[in-house]
């Protein structure tokens, strides 16, 4: 288990390479990716992400190990940027190693529905003309309700 | 006691974090102490629904107990991922 919490960014292919590698008995390795997305109207200049040093790193830590350990899990890794980010740029991953592709699915699903609103990380979107603080969404929440 | 404030909390009451002396009992009881010295905290502490806490980095409810406590958090729901 792996968890890393950063202002730089990650080479997805080398992060995706290393933690695939080296495994004899895990069938299934899932990975996700999630991107910083352009708003509607194509005027995102930056995302701004904060966080909050310390519990942030024990949230994941708590939301991993509770993966790890209600799935068939070999390993689990999860990486989140915080600081100034664009348009493009990979804000975040998770990926999830199990004997069998269910498991790693199911792991992979929960730990981001959990780091989405369990984690301590907040964003902020600047235009050229607002500001904006990203409202949690309830459906969010709700996302917790199913695990 | 240290309290940090993060997101929107932390710009409506101007400052990241800061060193309280208080006999509060719960989050609840801090809270009301805060409302107590100056507007930007009652903008800030308005609406509790809006808000959450966490107690020593961990989250809890706003009647949770303060005995013992080195750190309080306060910031809005989180949205991460």
């Amino acid at each position: 288990m792996r968890i890393v919490v950063t202002s730089k960014p990650f080479d997805l292919g080398v992060e995706a390479e290393r933690f695939a590698s080296g495994h004899i008995d895990m069938g299934a390795i899932v990975t996700f990716t999630g991107v910083v997305r352009d708003l509607d109207k194509g005027n995102l200049e930056k995302l701004v992400v904060e966080h909050y040093p310390g519990m942030t790193e024990k949230a994941l830590e708590v939301i991993t190990t509770t993966a790890m350990s209600r799935w068939s899990l070999g390993d689990a890794l999860v990486i989140h940027r915080y600081g100034e980010l664009t348009k493009g740029d990979l804000i975040m991953m998770v990926a999830t190693a199990a004997p069998h592709r269910k498991d790693a699915f199911e792991a992979a699903e929960f730990l981001m529905d959990y780091l989405k609103s369990r984690a301590p990380f907040w964003k902020k979107e600047i235009t050229s003309d607002s500001t904006e603080w990203v409202s949690a969404k309830v459906e969010d929440e709700a996302a917790l309700s199913r695990w | 006691m240290d309290i940090l404030y993060f997101s929107w909390v932390r710009e409506r009451i101007g400052l990241p974090r800061e060193v309280v002396d208080t006999n509060a009992g719960t989050v609840l009881d801090l809270v009301e102490e805060l409302k107590a010295r100056e507007e930007r905290y009652v903008v800030a502490f308005s609406d509790l629904k809006a808000l959450r806490v966490a107690v020593d980095q961990e989250l809890t409810d706003f009647d949770a107990s303060l005995t013992g406590v080195r750190e309080v958090a306060f910031f809005p729901p989180m949205t991460g991922g």
